[in-house]
Order: C-alpha cells, then structure tokens, then sequence
C-alpha cells in the first residue's frame, strides 16, 4: 500500500496538475477570446492570422509544444522552468482550441441579433460585446465545459518535462515502490475526481440551454 | 404637413432579383401608413430600406432629414438609427437580457442616460405596452404578444420620430394579435408617425391615414381606407378579395 509520505506527494502533485489547468483555462480562455473576436472580425489581416494561429496550434501535438516550449524556448535564450515552459505550452493549445469553439458560438448567434441591436443605434462594438458575444459565449458554454476536461487531462504530458504534476509524480513513486496498480489506480481517481464535476457541469448546462432554446 | 418619410424612385435588387422598381411614397408627420401586399411584393424590403438594413441601388429615400442613396455611409445609418425605431416579426429580444435590461440597454449605451433615469424611463414604456410588471422578467418567459410589446417598448424608450413595423403581428395567434394593434392604435392616438407592413387588412383600414398597395415591386395603389372598399385595379380587387 502506499505510504502516508506518497499519498501526500500525489496531494501535492495533484494541485500542481490543478493549477496547470487553471491557468489554461484563465489565461488561455482570455487569449482564446481574442482568437475568436479576431477570427471573426471584418478585418481580412486579423481573420488570416487567427486562422494561421489556430491551424498551427491544432496541427501540432501538445507534447512537442511542451518539448518547443521548455527546450526550444531555451536555445532561443528564454530559460523557463518547466512549470512556466509547461503553462506557456498549456495556454497556447488551450486559446486555439476555445478560440475555434467560441468562433462557433458567436457565428451561431442569428443575424437578426445584429440587426436588432443594429437598429437600436449602438455602436459596433457595442453591438459585439453587449448583444452578442455574451450569446455565443452561451452557446457555447456545453463544449467549452468539455474542452476544460481536456486540458484537465492534457496537463499530464507536462510530466515529459519534468513538472512535478500528478502523472510525473506517480511515475516517481512507482520507480520506486514498483507498485503500479495500486499507484496509477490512485492517479486515475485522481484526475476523475477533478474531471468529473466539469463533466457534469457540462452536461447540466447543455440540458438548461436547450430547455431555454426549446 | 412636410413628408418626414419621402422615397423617390427607389430600387433595390438582390442578384438578379428586382425586389423594389421604382417605388415613391411620402409619409406626412404624425401619420400611418400601411404597406399591403402579397408575400415577395416588395413591402418589407421597402421598408427595410427605410431604415437603411437593405441598400438601395438607385433613387433617393428621406426619412427625417436623413438623405439615403446607394453609397450611404456607416455614421450616416447610426444617426438615421437614433430617429428611426423598428420592430421586426420574430421581435428579435436579447435573450440574455431581462425585460428591463432589454429596454435599458440602448438608452444607457446610446444615450448615456444615467441608471435611475433609464430605469424610470423604461418602467413608463412598460407601463405604456402593459408590461410593467414584467420589468425583471426574460423574454423567453413571456408569450409572444408581450414579447413583441417588450420590443415595441424597447424602440418607445429611443423616443424616436418614426416607427416602423415589419409584419409584428404575422407570428401571433388572433387573441395576441389584438393586445399587440391596440398597442400600436394607442401609439397612433399619441401621434407617432408610424409606417407598418401587415396583413391585417381590418386594422389598417381602422387605422391607417394612408394605405400603400405594392405589387411586384411597385407602388400599385395608394390612398386612404376607402381604397380597400373600391380597389381601382384588378390586382388590389384580388388581394382584398380573399381577405376581407
């Protein structure tokens, strides 16, 4: 059984992981929110570059982005710690992934809206961020919810790069106590533990929306 | 009275569609004018083009001193907007907003009309439709008659100088139909200029000073109530024919 000592790093671990995923989900969600306002903006520059940025990010795995991010990074004269090479690497993969789901949502909001809001004389960015990105962002509450699951689990190819987060840590221990059913069981509740109230959040959000869209 | 709507010999095509040919028509301050018409006769396109969604191709179209041609300009649709209120057949409410929030939300933006001011300002509109107790309320918690009252109130709160109604009524049941027109007859009585597509026929004879009968993109008939009693042409004698 694991020890008392081994529990406690898996605690630790298990926060680090927490918090990967929380600055993906805060810095890459605002990054993300730029992605999506530039991808659909009039403006044919902004639209090419998101595009270029997400086609990139979505065409690369995460854990070369990891690897590019800790090791390339550093040849260019950025030494990072892991964590923060990690994070960088977390915030790019997550804002081209929510920036193309909120793209969706703002898309999806009719064009009736915009007339609507259109007529009521406000300005353009008005009529962008009053009317209608908090209705895409709505509407696209039940992926997002989903891709936070993701990210959750995705912290774990950190571990390629030596942060110490639940899956490095649980690799440490089982060198050491060769016991890795017992440990890697425990990782796995671990992160079904942190996964799942998003899951169910999801699901709860996707059922209150389409009450209202009836 | 001077005109305060004056089109003159508007068109306006979609590809190879030509939607309006030529259509003039004036709206004199303080009047009703009731576009009628078959289904793709041009009717709401026109009024569309009233206030600025469709872009004309050619001719002229006044409304409230506002001069709009084919290259009218972003800043020129903005302040045309601040004279000119619409409400559209499917009410187009925000959906995330409350009733009041709904209303407020162009007075604070637009008219940087402080909190309280807004607040009393749309409690009176609502009052006005009959809605003033469903001031916190969201729009997909009311029927759609007081939804589209909501939104008439939400383009009263603008005060504009003109008010335009594309087909309010076409989405309604009879009973919500009839809490809607008195609505709009109780703006009429107030003395709001009103250009309204419908196919009400009973009302827009009660109601209208002026009645527009378009038909395949033109003007076909215009005159008063009476006009619908004594159509001239065998075209307005058919579309009457089957409604009233």
């Amino acid at each position: 059984m694991l020890t008392t000592f081994q529990m406690q790093a898996l605690l630790t671990a298990a926060v680090w992981t927490a918090g990967l995923s929380l600055i993906a989900f805060v810095l890459g969600g605002a990054v993300g929110l730029l992605i999506a306002v530039m991808r659909v903006s009039a403006n044919r520059v902004l639209r090419g570059i998101a595009f270029t940025y997400i086609q990139i990010v979505q065409g690369t795995p995460l854990l070369v982005m990891m690897m590019l991010a800790f090791f390339g990074l550093s040849i260019l004269g950025f030494d990072l710690t892991p964590f923060a090479a990690a994070s960088f690497a977390m915030v790019i993969y997550s804002s081209a992934y929510f920036g193309e789901i909120w793209r969706g949502g703002i898309l999806a909001v009719p064009k009736t809206q915009w007339e609507a809001a259109e007529c009521l004389a406000l300005h353009p960015v008005q009529r962008f961020w009053l009317v209608i990105i908090p209705q895409g962002l709505r509407i696209s509450t039940p992926p997002t919810v989903g891709f936070m699951v993701q990210i959750v689990k995705n912290t774990s190819l950190a571990s390629v790069i030596g942060v110490a987060e639940l899956t490095y840590t649980s690799k440490l221990i089982n060198n050491s106590t060769f016991q890795p059913f017992i440990i890697f069981s425990v990782v796995a509740v671990l992160y079904f533990c942190m996964c799942y109230p998003l899951a169910w959040w999801s699901r709860k959000l996707e059922d209150k929306l389409n009450v209202a869209h009836r | 009275m001077s005109p305060i709507v004056k089109l003159n010999n508007v068109s306006k095509s979609f590809g190879s569609l030509h939607v309006l040919q030529g259509v003039s028509f004036d709206v004199a301050a303080g009047s009703v004018v009731a576009i009628i018409g078959r289904s793709g006769s041009g009717k709401s396109t026109a009024l569309r083009c009233i206030n600025g969604l469709e872009k004309i191709n050619s001719g002229e179209i006044t409304v409230c001193n506002h001069h709009l041609h084919h290259d009218v300009t972003r800043a020129q649709l903005r302040a045309l907007h601040l004279d000119v209120g619409i409400v559209f057949q499917s009410y187009n409410l925000f959906p995330h907003l409350t009733v009041g929030q709904n209303i407020m939300l162009a007075p604070r933006w637009v008219r940087k009309q402080s909190k309280s001011e807004a607040h009393e300002h749309a409690a009176e509109v609502l009052r006005k439709v009959g809605l003033a107790e469903k001031f916190d309320a969201y729009p997909e918690q009311l029927s759609g008659g007081q939804q589209q009252r909501v939104a008439i109130a939400r383009s009263l709160a603008m005060e504009p100088k003109l008010m335009l109604f594309d087909e309010v009524t076409s989405a309604l049941d009879p009973e919500l139909t009839g809490e809607v027109l008195k609505v709009m007859e109780s703006l009429a009585r107030d003395g709001m200029t009103m250009v309204l597509v419908t196919h009400e026929m009973a009302f827009a004879k009660g109601v209208a000073d002026k009645i527009v009968f378009m038909h395949q993109g033109r003007v076909w008939e215009e005159g008063g109530g009476e006009m619908l009693s004594a159509p001239q042409t065998p075209e307005l004698r058919q579309f009457v024919g089957n409604g009233l």
